[in-house]
Order: C-alpha cells, then structure tokens, then sequence
C-alpha cells in the first residue's frame, strides 16, 4: 500500500465541499422564495387592510357604503359552518380510521379503499360542491342552509381526517396492542384505552389542517348558494324558554368569510378593495391561529408519551 | 419424555399444568412447529431454548393464543390446560378468555404511557372492576410481588416511562400478576435489560415459581440453568429433548441438544 498523499485527499475534501456550499445556498433560496412570497402577500394585504381593521369591522354587517360594511355576517357564518363541518367530519373520519387500521382485515378490498381515500382527498373542491348541491340543497331539502354547507365541507375534508387518523394510530408501537390483549382486553377495550388517546394528538392535528383548508373553501360554498350580501344573523342557538337550545340556525341562510372577500373584489369602488384586503387579512390570521393550536396541541399530548 | 421420578425434592408433589399435544403452528403455509409434544408442570419454571428462528417465541404464544391476533395463522393439535382439562386451542374457546388466565411478559418492556398506578390496574380494569379500594388493593399486592412496590409507593400516579427499563419490566410482570394469572409467559424478558436488571427479574422468577406456573423463552443458556427446574430443547420448530434442567445440562441424552449446550453450535 502506498501512504497517503495529504494533499491530494485535502483537495478532494475542498471540491466536494464546495458542493455543500452550494447546496446549502440553493436549499436556502428555495426555502425563501417559499416563505418571502407568503410573507410578502400577507404584508400587503395587512398593510392595505389596517385602515380598516377596527371594532367596527368586526360587528357590522355588510352594507352599500364602504366605509360602514362589516364581516359580522361573515366570520359568524364561516364559525357555524365551521361548527356543522366539525362535528360530522370527526367522528365519521376518526371512526373510519380506526376500523381501517384496527378492526378491517388487511386485503385487496381495504387496499382498494385506501387507495380511493388518498384520491377523494385530491378531488377538485368544486366537485364536492355539485355534489352537494344536488343532495343536500334538493334530494335532502336542506337548502342553502350553514347545515349543507357545513356537510359539503365536512365531505372535503373527510380523507384528511382518515389519513390523519390512520398515520397517528400507525405511530402506536404493535408492543403496546399485544401488551393490552394480552391481559384478555376486546379490541374495543384496547381502541378505547390505548389507540384513541395515544393518537388523539396526531388526529386533532389533522382535523385542524382540514378545517384550515376547509374555512377558505369558496368554490363549494358559492356552488351551494351562499349569499353574498346578507344583513342578518342566523337564530340564535341558545333560547330564553325551554328547551333552552335551538338547532334552527343550521338552516338559515348564511355568508362566509371568502365569499364576503370575493364579493367585495368584485365591486368596481377601490374602498371595497380595501375591506377585501382586511377581511382576507382576517381570514389568514383565522387559519394561521388554528394551525398554531394544532402545532401546540400536538406539542402538549406528544409530551407525555414518547416510544 | 415422560415426567422424572427423581424430581421430588420440591415442596410440592409434580402436577401438570398443561399439556401440549401434538402440536402444529402455521404461518400461512409454512410449518413453523412441528409436532410438540410436552408437559408444562405446576409451579414449576419451564425454560425454551434453541437458536434463533427455532420456535420457541411461537411456541410460548400459541398458550395465550396470540397468534390469533394475526390473519393466516392455523394451529393444529392441543394445549390442554388443567385442572379443568379444557383444549384451550380448541376453535369455541374464546381467545380472550384463555388471555385472561394465562399472563404474558414481553422481550421489551413495554408499559403503556399511563402512570404506574394504572399500568398495574389495567387488566382489572378489562374485566371491569369498579370498586376502587378493590383495584388499589391488587395493585399495591402486585407491586409487591413484582418487588416494585418500595421504590415507586410514593410516585404511583406519575408516568410509567419515568422508570428504568428493570423497573419497566417488573411493571409489567406487576401489570400480569394483578389478575392471579395460573401460567405465565415470559418471552425473553431480560434481553433488553443490563446484568444488575437481569438477575432482578432472575430473582423475581424464582420467588414466583411458589404461586404460579412460568413457562419462559430465553437466549441464554445460563439463565435457563439458573432459573428453571424443566428444559426444553427446540430446534427447527421441533422439540429436541425435554427434561429436568440439571439433565438436559449435564447429560443430555441426545447429541444434537450436548452440542447446542456445550457451545458447538448456534
């Protein structure tokens, strides 16, 4: 063997790590062109919106004259929506999952549903939306209500749910599944007592990111007949005498959030531009709170139980 | 293979606590045991070894029928447990039941990430006891007998993971013994554990053996010597030689299983 010649190998270290640099330069420009256009969209928007962004915005409804319109209507629309899309979207997605993961045998018919699953979550939104328009709207008579919205919505987002679901209860080591049934538990016993809380966080991620996605949805909702001007709120779903709660709001007509921005960019007033600029500012802060809480909520759950 | 005359220098007279009779175990198509035949003795430790691959770990699940967990597994032949001399591989007999009699401790430890307090309360839990003051009796008993209770009785409630992997795993012999389980499976409990953790639980074997019957898979030929009063040779998915410990180590009867001990092989 002949000795080594430093020099030589010193050279060789040089150039690959020239490479190195590079990559490290390009990875950089890549990740800023991702992040500075958003950070450049979202400053703008609030740059031209903060006249805009007071009390007031926030409790009136929308009107004629700029300077008085509001997103009251709005943002309590996208909230109940939001409210419908959850409470049916969870348990049907969480339950879906678990039987996938837990209870269905594995074979080529599961194969085949999961495959369909991954592709429903790729469906064009505005397929959901004439879907729904034909069911809920008139096959169901549910109209165009916060309820077939809030259905539509929950359909969306119903494969994120799934998929979310499937991955969180994946993580949970096979040892902890034969530990439980092998002190004589059922499977119902080890999906309540192990599967459910160990993946509750890895699951309420996924329904935030979907319901993130979800309250931008416009194309679905506008298919359904959201109005875009309504100066009225839904009932009230707590009442003065007995019983006390009303569900007649989820049939009430209703506006949400992107509808009101897409109303507003479309009047020809550049004041109208100006409440678009701050009820989208408003929309994006909506969606960024809530990934934040799903960030924070699986930051919390996922400290106590680590494999 | 019939039971050892000589073997009466225990407390108690030999009784059988299960018999394996001329049993199969298919993965899908492959034949992982071929034909096993032996008795497992009342409060007795019965030590499996043989090289890897040789079936012991499928061997020492098919008792609490964990195979059943997993689609295209098959057995064939029986297990009969006694005093009730019931088939416990039999297709009526519920799998669930036979998990509830027959406790199992695992080759890693693995408690679940609740606190110590429930971790030992689970499976009173699964068969639905309520009484509070029930629960936390067992509990403390099992912690006990598991030589755990000193150094956890003042931090029941915190997180099981906080413990070393020997606590972990004396957790989870704590966890079967809360349900008086009448066999206990031990695959490999001590392989991922330090020399100081091993003899702890070696030790905690020994003091068992006086209340219920072990069965137990090991890698190491020495624990089988220290531990057990049975041993039995596998190899291939067959049982080689079984026998009292002391035979099997120092004069086994077949060739194959002097060379697996001596170190000649696997």
């Amino acid at each position: 063997m002949k000795p080594i010649d430093l020099p030589d190998i010193r050279g060789v270290i040089a150039r690959h790590k020239r490479y190195d640099a590079l990559f490290g330069v390009l990875g950089l420009v890549a990740l800023m062109i991702g992040v500075l256009t958003f950070a450049a969209l979202f400053a703008d928007m609030a740059w031209k919106g903060a006249g805009r962004l007071d009390w007031d915005f926030f409790t009136h409804f929308a009107s004629r004259r700029p300077a008085q319109a509001g997103i009251l209507s709005a943002w309590v629309g996208s909230t109940l929506v939001m409210l419908v899309t959850a409470s049916f979207a969870v348990p049907l997605g969480v339950a879906a999952g678990i039987y996938l993961e837990e209870y269905a045998r594995k074979n080529w018919i599961t194969d085949l549903i999961e495959i369909n699953i991954t592709n429903l979550a790729g469906v064009p939104s505005i397929v959901y939306g004439l879907l729904a328009l034909g069911l809920f709207v008139y096959q169901f008579g549910f109209g165009q209500s916060i309820l077939s919205a809030g259905l539509t919505l929950a359909l969306l987002i119903l494969p994120v749910v799934i998929v979310a679901t499937r991955e969180a209860i994946r993580s949970i080591p096979q040892a902890i599944r034969e530990g439980s049934y092998a002190l004589g538990a059922t499977q119902w016993q080890t999906v309540r007592f192990h599967i459910l809380p160990y993946s509750s966080a890895g699951i309420l991620t996924g329904v935030i990111i979907g319901m993130a996605r979800a309250i931008g949805e416009t194309a679905p909702i506008i298919t359904i007949g959201a109005l875009t001007f309504i100066a009225f709120l839904p009932p009230s779903p707590v009442k003065a005498e007995p019983p006390f709660i009303s569900f007649d709001w989820v049939f009430s007509p209703f506006t949400v959030m992107p509808i009101q921005m897409f109303n507003w960019t479309s009047r020809p007033e550049a004041a109208f531009q100006v409440n678009a600029a701050a009820a989208g500012f408003v929309l994006v802060l909506m969606t960024l709170a809530m990934n934040g809480l799903a960030i924070w909520l699986r930051y919390r759950l996922r400290r106590r139980i680590k494999w | 293979m019939s039971a050892p005359e000589t073997f009466m220098d225990q407390k108690t007279a030999l009784a059988a606590k299960a018999e394996v009779e001329n049993l199969d175990f298919y993965y899908g198509d492959f034949r992982a045991l071929k034909a096993i035949g032996m008795t497992v003795y009342e409060r007795r430790v019965t030590a499996l070894i043989g090289p890897s691959g040789c079936g012991k770990s499928t061997f020492l699940r098919c008792f609490n029928r964990m195979h059943d967990l997993y689609p295209g597994n098959r057995y064939d032949g029986r297990i009969v447990l006694q005093p009730d001399n019931a088939d416990l591989l039999a297709p009526d007999v519920d799998p669930i039941e036979v998990r509830m009699r027959i406790g199992m401790v695992f080759q890693k430890p693995n408690p679940f990430p609740k606190s110590i307090f429930e971790n030992a309360a689970y499976g009173l839990r699964v068969r639905g006891e309520r009484s509070r003051r029930r629960i936390e009796e067992k509990v403390e008993q099992s912690l006990q007998d598991a030589a755990l209770w000193d150094e956890v009785k003042d931090r029941l409630h915190q997180p099981a993971y906080n413990l070393s992997g020997g606590q972990q795993q004396r957790l989870c012999i704590a966890r079967a013994l809360a349900t008086d389980p009448e066999l206990l499976l031990f695959d490999e409990p001590t392989s991922a554990l330090d020399p100081i953790a091993t003899s702890s639980i070696e030790e905690l074997i020994h003091d068992l053996k006086e209340r219920v019957t072990i069965l137990i898979v090991t890698h190491n030929m020495q624990q089988a010597a220290r531990v057990s009063d049975f041993t039995a040779y596998m190899y291939l998915g067959e049982l080689i030689e079984f026998g009292v410990t002391d035979e099997i180590f120092i004069k086994p009867k077949k060739k194959q299983t002097e060379d697996y001990i001596t170190g000649r092989f696997g």
